[in-house]
């Protein structure tokens, strides 16, 4: 156990929210850390992609051309850091021409108003 | 449980206020703040989206940002209440269960 | 009740580090707490002390520090986003051989677990950026 984990914290909803394309800003590199670090304390993790953020998960990321490291196969590590909720708003892949099928990790395909109940069951909404 | 959503960008460059209204459930609030202002006015291409919520979401507008850009108080759509100052701002963070930022 | 803010957007770039600022004296205004106040992404430039705006402008830095001061608030810089920015204190400096520090009085430097404990510890996390 490290120090900054309470043994009997307490326990509450955290959700990141994912909005935002990669590589044209660094908010979805970002908010990755965040979430690596946030997997540590025992607290109820959601990871949603909605909008722009669907695009983060794109299968076959290749960044050489533009000298930046690529950072997706760590979404593919998210499982091993007991992170399972992670969801993706139907309507957003639609809208992108998208499917399931372009992204490079197994998500659960969520609707716009299943997402918005989860949303006000958060105590803490992150969203970058 | 009743959340409060802010919104700081321009509707009319920005679809951050489309996609916020798409997620706010009946009974939530919408804060416009920062640039986020400007969809608060009457007259706009705009204004019948707000209009078309206030009936289910409650719709904010703060007021030191709508004066530090010339915007006129009395121009807000009926029925957006303008927040005088941050207080309003804060009062409203706590009068609701959560707060999300469409950033 | 306990209120923590995050920051997300450098200074003079984008409101949100003043936007955080009103909203925070509000808050200490009106008797709550402010648990924390987080520096992440550009925020974190907020922290450096060589800023060095038009005598009739605001300088946001100094702003900050003087409200940490005044109501000891708890001002904590991401430590890996500010390492990227170059924003360092004089530990970070040392440990990576660089030739000076550049933090303002009454920020610190610490990991992104702080902004997970904000969120455990407060009431409610009020998050500005861009």
């Amino acid at each position: 156990m490290e120090p900054w984990e309470e043994e009997e914290g307490p326990v509450k909803k955290f959700m990141y929210v994912n909005r935002k394309v990669p590589y044209g800003t660094i908010y979805a590199l970002e908010s990755l850390e965040v979430v690596l670090i946030a997997a540590a304390f025992d607290q109820d993790v959601t990871l949603v992609f909605i909008d722009d953020g669907v695009y983060q998960l794109m299968k076959g990321q290749d960044t050489t051309g533009i000298g930046m490291k690529n950072f997706s196969p760590t979404y593919r590590a998210l499982e091993g850091y007991d992170i399972e909720k992670l969801y993706v708003e139907k309507e957003s892949l639609e809208s992108r021409g998208l499917t399931p099928d372009d992204l490079v990790v197994d998500v659960e395909v969520k609707t716009r108003s299943e997402l918005a109940d989860l949303m006000e069951e958060q105590d803490v909404v992150l969203s970058f | 449980m009743a959340m409060l959503h802010t919104v700081n960008k321009s509707a009319f460059e920005n679809r951050s206020l489309d996609s916020c209204i798409a997620h706010a459930k009946p009974g939530s609030s919408i804060l416009l703040f920062e640039d986020g202002v400007v969809a608060a006015m009457e007259g706009t291409v705009i204004s019948d989206k707000i209009k078309s919520i206030l009936g289910d979401i409650k719709v904010y507008v703060l007021g030191p940002d709508l004066r530090a850009r010339g915007l006129s108080t009395d121009k807000v759509i009926d029925g957006v209440t303008v927040l005088e100052d941050y207080g309003g701002f804060v009062d409203l963070v706590t009068e609701h269960d959560n707060v999300q930022a469409w950033l | 009740m306990k209120l923590s803010v995050m920051i997300n957007e450098g200074p003079y770039q984008h409101q949100a580090a003043d936007s955080a600022y009103q909203f925070t004296k509000a808050a200490l205004e009106k008797g709550h707490e402010i648990f924390r106040v987080f520096f992440y992404h550009d925020g974190v430039n907020v922290a450096t002390r060589f800023g060095v705006p038009p005598q009739d402008d605001r300088n946001i830095t100094v702003l900050w520090s003087e409200l940490a001061k005044e109501h000891n608030l708890d001002l904590v810089v991401c430590v890996a986003a500010a390492q990227r920015r170059g924003i360092l204190d004089a530990d970070e400096a040392k440990r990576h051989g660089k030739d000076g520090n550049n933090i303002a009085p009454g920020f610190r430097i610490s990991g992104l677990g702080q902004l997970i404990e904000a969120g455990i510890q407060s009431d409610r996390l009020v998050v500005f950026g861009d």
